[in-house]
């Protein structure tokens, strides 16, 4: 199969989705200790949407993100990103999908031994058709457009908590990945930084049009989604039902 | 190669960026290299200061060709053979002169503290320079002299006050076997593991102190070859004529032959080659602390990385990146610390320590593979940054 051609095919036909996942089940561990997290997940995720992704605790929510980001190998059901299944995929398959988009965590796990260009310039590396001058421009560009233009060689240590969730944001886009996958990326943050950083994910969401996919607990945030997404028990139940429920 | 250097250039010197932002950590790496490879000049250049100082001896020699008892084992203990030997030896064609060496150790009173002290005591012709010492060969005629000897300068012990007392002019004697001799020059070869130091004297004042060696009995024979002559052949020739209660070695077997004495028969190789090994293993056990200790600090940013698409590969690269640099930074004090131990040490010991290049190589090779090694078991940590685990 040629998937050159069908990663191709989304940024035409914008009503394909980017993310399809049928009848996706999951389990943890072996043997008598086999316990199953997902059951008959099935999403579809059109390009340019920003879905959120609300649940209590425990509801398989990082699963699904961490499935969806390639961290880890589909067990059952259909898990196509960006045109490619990733059911089964072996671990270089795998390393190869996630280059494919930005992955935003809960801490911003930044390299402390690297400035803030540095660790932006990390998400360019892989994509070895640059050269230095051009890596560099383009992360200090990125870093400009998160609005720490002024702090483009700070190590980690000497910037707040907003500041460097926001070059983690950069160091996920600088590549423009046509997915950007977050896991309750405000949760480290005070009500002001998370409002900002979140504004900040959808206005170069909108920007770049990528997808976002994000797992939050946090309410006020959910009126940037374009869709909500509400899961239980490893279950998913219907944008409906999760917009009663809050 | 070309690749590889664009690669390098492309890529975030991440392993570097990594030590330098932790400067205790990496002083502490430093150290323990540097140590490490102390250690090792250490032992390598002990050990070979051993080798050479015996075989000092052997290798100043002026002969082409050299005749020793089968019983031969090293320059302090040739046995003896039959001087009849060598006027066997005269009769091969291209043979020049063959000539007999005594040698013995012997026990004398230090001139300066009238302590008794080993040497060894060789003598020869004094009518043929049987060694490459210009200041030997300058005092022969002073050896025709009865019981006199020349010393050596560099002899392990106290003798400063006696050397300074000959330099002024003075008279210095001493006393062997109740023999009083007087010191006729001084000349400088340096001590060995098995003597003090060397005296030198002629084949007639060497009998006259051992009265119950017979002039028959020589230790070695020194047989130079006329100008043109095959020293292989003559050597070959040698062998089938005299019988085998003799041995004939070129000047080079010889030397050859006291090495691997030394190498084989002395515990010197196993001493420092086990000293050096186990230097080695202080450096993988130093090293491999720092490393996977600087893995644990940074498993969070390598899980990170391989969430965005970072190979296992990479993150090897970056353990070995720290390895080679770790190798060569720690090796400059490394290889800097002990020129000066070197100096020191054979001011000490009157031994030859000094540094060879081959040596540097040896031990930065040495280096290099230990903290590969290091970082090769370091790397085995790394199989715990799984990003799907972690977050």
């Amino acid at each position: 199969m040629n998937l050159a051609t069908l990663t191709e095919k989304p940024q035409s036909v914008k009503t394909i989705p980017v993310i399809e996942i049928q009848n996706l089940d999951h389990y943890f561990g072996y043997g008598s200790l086999r316990k199953q997290v997902l059951f008959d997940i099935s999403l579809d995720i059109n390009a340019g949407e920003i879905i959120i992704m609300t649940g209590p605790s425990g509801s398989g929510k990082t699963t699904l993100l961490t499935l969806a980001g390639g961290l880890r190998s589909a067990q059952s059901g259909r898990l196509n990103i960006l045109g490619q299944d990733l059911r089964g995929a072996t671990a270089a398959q795998l390393t190869q999908a996630r280059r494919r988009h930005g992955y935003i965590f809960q801490a911003h796990n930044l390299h402390n031994s690297l400035t803030a260009i540095q660790n932006v310039r990390m998400g360019l590396e892989l994509h070895s058709e640059l050269s230095v001058k051009e890596m560099l421009e383009r992360s200090q560009v990125m870093l400009e457009e998160v609005g720490l233009g002024d702090r483009l060689h700070y190590y980690p240590d000497d910037l707040s908590g907003g500041q460097k969730q926001r070059v983690a944001i950069a160091r996920a886009l600088v590549s423009t990945p046509k997915i950007v996958l977050a896991d309750e990326p405000t949760a480290a943050l005070d009500k002001k930084s998370g409002r900002d950083v979140v504004e900040l994910m959808q206005k170069l969401a909108k920007e770049q049009g990528c997808t976002i996919l994000m797992v939050t607990h946090d309410n006020r945030i959910l009126d940037i989604a374009d869709r909500i997404v509400y899961m239980e028990d490893g279950r998913l139940a219907d944008s409906a039902k999760a917009t009663l429920t809050h | 190669m070309n690749l590889f250097l664009r690669t390098l250039q492309h890529r975030t010197p991440l392993g570097w960026l990594q030590l330098r932002h932790d400067r205790g950590r990496l002083l502490v790496a430093l150290a323990g290299i540097a140590f490490a490879d102390v250690l090792m000049f250490m032992q390598l250049g002990f050990q070979n200061a051993l080798y050479d100082s015996n075989t000092r001896l052997s290798r100043s020699l002026q002969a082409d060709l050299v005749l020793v008892s089968p019983q031969m084992r090293n320059m302090q203990f040739l046995s003896t053979f039959s001087r009849r030997r060598l006027y066997q030896a005269l009769d091969i064609p291209g043979v020049q002169s063959a000539s007999a060496l005594y040698s013995n150790l012997i026990t004398w009173k230090n001139p300066q503290t009238r302590q008794e002290k080993q040497l060894q005591a060789i003598g020869f012709d004094p009518n043929q320079p049987a060694f490459n010492l210009p200041e030997v060969n300058q005092s022969l005629d002073a050896l025709k002299l009865p019981d006199r000897v020349l010393f050596d300068r560099t002899t392990r012990g106290q003798y400063e006050k006696a050397i300074a007392a000959f330099d002024r002019g003075n008279p210095v004697a001493a006393e062997i076997e109740r023999r009083t001799i007087n010191i006729a020059g001084l000349f400088t070869l340096g001590s060995s593991f098995a003597a003090d130091g060397t005296l030198m004297t002629s084949d007639q004042t060497f009998l006259r102190l051992f009265p119950r060696r017979e002039s028959g009995s020589t230790s070695l024979g020194l047989i130079k070859l006329q100008p043109g002559a095959d020293s292989q052949q003559v050597a070959a020739a040698l062998r089938s004529h005299l019988p085998n209660d003799v041995k004939v070695l070129t000047h080079f077997e010889l030397v050859k032959v006291e090495e691997d004495f030394w190498k084989s028969q002395s515990p010197i190789g196993f001493i420092f080659g086990m000293g050096t090994t186990m230097a080695f293993f202080v450096g993988v056990v130093i090293v491999y602390q720092v490393l996977s200790t600087d893995v644990n600090a940074h498993i969070k940013e390598y899980a990170t990385f391989k969430a965005m698409g970072y190979n296992n590969g990479y993150l090897l690269s970056v353990v070995f990146e720290q390895a080679v640099i770790l190798a060569v930074l720690g090796f400059i004090p490394g290889v800097g610390l002990p020129l000066v131990l070197y100096q020191l040490a054979s001011k000490a010991t009157s031994l030859p320590i000094f540094m060879t290049l081959a040596r540097v190589a040896f031990v930065l090779g040495l280096t290099l593979v230990m903290c590969m090694m290091s970082g090769a078991i370091a790397t085995r940590k790394l199989q715990s940054a799984d990003p799907a685990d972690m977050f």
